[in-house]
């Protein structure tokens, strides 16, 4: 087991650590929390969770259901307020702002999430355009073009005029994630990508992730259960267990390591007490 | 079990309070978004058609029949006093002050305070007001204020459309069915309706639209628990709106009553 409580992004990683993401690394956080508390009703969902994520990495958070993953994800862009802690995007400390003031860090920040959070009274092009017409675009033919550039980079041409109610679940997931990068934020935070989709589907978008990252140098935060996705995408792996980061290291670790809760959640192994 | 009693009182009481304050500070800020913040003006063009021209039949025939069934049982009453050609100004007294803006924010409450509930519930539990916020738009600059705009010009416009069928249809009953000479009738109607009834009534429904949007908003956008939560939501604010127009009609009548004196002097 290997505790993260400031893990410094890539000062972290072992030698062993895969040379094609290293290249694309900034030594400087994109991302920092300190001792993140969050508690809904009586219930304490994160018990001073402590991680940092490097400009440009990839860092995937594995965990049971319920274990506060997705909770960490929304106070991480600000739709939900910690208890206690720290989070600073981009050299920011976002805790106490407004709705208004998170504006600035929300055009920075991306959000997939989990059922693609389609706006069902809008076409797959409205869709990816909101945020561009949002931020003021009046030019239809610049609008056009980076629809037709979030198309091709999400494998869905010809769909622009289809209504999210006529998409499978990795369409919809698909149209989010352009409706998300369609103003190039420098950060991407997935919430399960791939679940409840097929084998097939599941590969495209953790290889559209990867595309994402390798293209445009974007650093992600992925929540996932799919542990073939978690081996796919990510950089480095944080395990969170108890509403702390129980383990943090890179794929290469965490398959190599003995501690018999990791090697439960990798197996998929219920213990007496589930 | 008093103890418990008081706390009961208690609770509900604080509740409502913490409810008005939810309104309140929901009305603050989306007053302040209105001038502050840039129009999303197609928005605001697709509430007024949703609003306004979608709500026109249902306060035709709400404003008609109530016209003609008021006008009937006013000239079966003031006939045995022999002064029916009195129909007119009391139907248009009664439509201008009380009728015509009551029952037509009850009715814009049905059709329109639901769905407003209903569209941004499902947003709510479909994250789909979360994917606004994480896309740096505010939901309420997006989803409240075009739709308070929208109601704020819509809803005088419906009262008095609701009233004007309400008085053709009485004048249709009262001198074609009913016999009563057609020119006494006009001019009693215009001798008794002034000005400041015509005010009163829009006046009325202009505060009707503000109560009905900020409930039924606030309803949508603290919705809960799926689809249930989404329908607990949706009654709820068609409840709490009809209520509050029905109780606010009441203080609204004395307090304009004061501003505006009934009758002709």
């Amino acid at each position: 087991m290997r505790e993260a409580p400031a893990i410094e992004g890539s000062e972290a990683r072992p030698a062993s650590s895969s040379l094609k993401t290293q290249k694309n690394l900034n030594s400087s956080p994109m991302i920092e929390v300190r001792g993140l508390k969050k508690r809904i009703g009586s219930q304490e969902i994160l018990r001073g969770v402590s991680m940092s994520v490097a400009t440009g990495e990839t860092l995937v958070i594995i965990g049971r259901s319920g274990g506060g993953k997705s909770v960490l994800l929304k106070n991480l862009i600000g739709l939900m307020q910690p208890n206690e802690g720290e989070i600073c995007i981009d050299g920011q400390d976002i805790i106490g702002l407004g709705e208004r003031q998170l504006a600035g860090i929300r055009r920075k920040v991306g959000i997939l999430f989990q059922g693609g959070a389609l706006f069902d009274s809008m076409t797959v092009e409205e869709n990816i355009a909101f945020p561009l017409r949002e931020a003021g675009e009046r030019d239809s033919g610049v609008i056009e073009q980076k629809i037709a550039e979030m198309l091709e980079v999400i494998e869905l041409d010809g769909q622009q005029k289809k209504m999210p109610v006529n998409l499978s679940g990795g369409m919809k997931k698909r149209v989010g994630l352009a409706r998300a990068i369609i103003n190039r934020p420098s950060c991407i935070l997935y919430d399960e990508p791939t679940a409840g989709l097929d084998p097939v589907v599941s590969d495209s978008i953790n290889r559209l992730i990867r595309r994402l990252q390798e293209r445009y140098g974007i650093t992600s935060i992925v929540v996932t259960h799919d542990m073939k996705s978690a081996f796919h995408v990510g950089d480095h792996i944080a395990y969170l267990h108890e509403g702390r980061i129980y383990f943090y290291g890179t794929p290469a670790e965490i398959q190599a390591s003995t501690d018999p809760i990791i090697q439960d959640f990798l197996i998929g192994r219920a213990t007496i007490a589930d | 079990m008093f103890v418990r009693f008081f706390t009961g009182i208690g609770a509900a009481v604080l509740a409502f309070f913490i409810y008005l304050g939810e309104l309140v500070l929901l009305a603050a800020e989306a007053m302040r978004s209105a001038i502050t913040h840039r129009m999303r003006w197609r928005l605001f063009l697709r509430q007024m058609v949703d609003i306004g021209l979608h709500s026109q039949l249902v306060v035709v025939i709400t404003g008609a029949f109530t016209g003609a069934v008021f006008a009937a049982q006013t000239y079966f009453q003031f006939n045995k006093l022999g002064v029916a050609s009195g129909v007119g100004a009391v139907v248009s007294a009664a439509l201008f002050r009380e009728l015509g803006p009551v029952l037509t924010g009850l009715m814009v409450t049905g059709r329109v305070g639901a769905a407003m509930s209903a569209e941004i519930g499902t947003m709510k539990v479909t994250e789909q007001i979360d994917a606004l916020r994480a896309l740096a738009v505010h939901p309420i600059d997006y989803l409240v204020v075009p739709r308070m705009l929208a109601m704020m010009l819509s809803m005088p416009l419906l009262v008095a459309e609701c009233i004007g069928f309400g008085l053709v249809a009485a004048y249709f009953v009262s001198v074609n069915l009913l016999g009563i000479n057609g020119p006494y009738y006009v001019a009693n109607m215009e001798r008794w309706t002034l000005m400041r009834d015509i005010i009163m009534g829009l006046t009325k429904g202009f505060c009707f639209a503000v109560l009905i949007v900020f409930i039924s908003c606030h309803k949508g956008l603290n919705s809960r628990e799926g689809a249930v939560g989404v329908g607990r939501a949706t009654t709820e604010a068609v409840v709490n709106s009809s209520l509050a127009i029905l109780i606010s009609n009441f203080f609204l009548t004395m307090l304009l009553n004061v501003i505006f004196p009934a009758g002709w002097q």
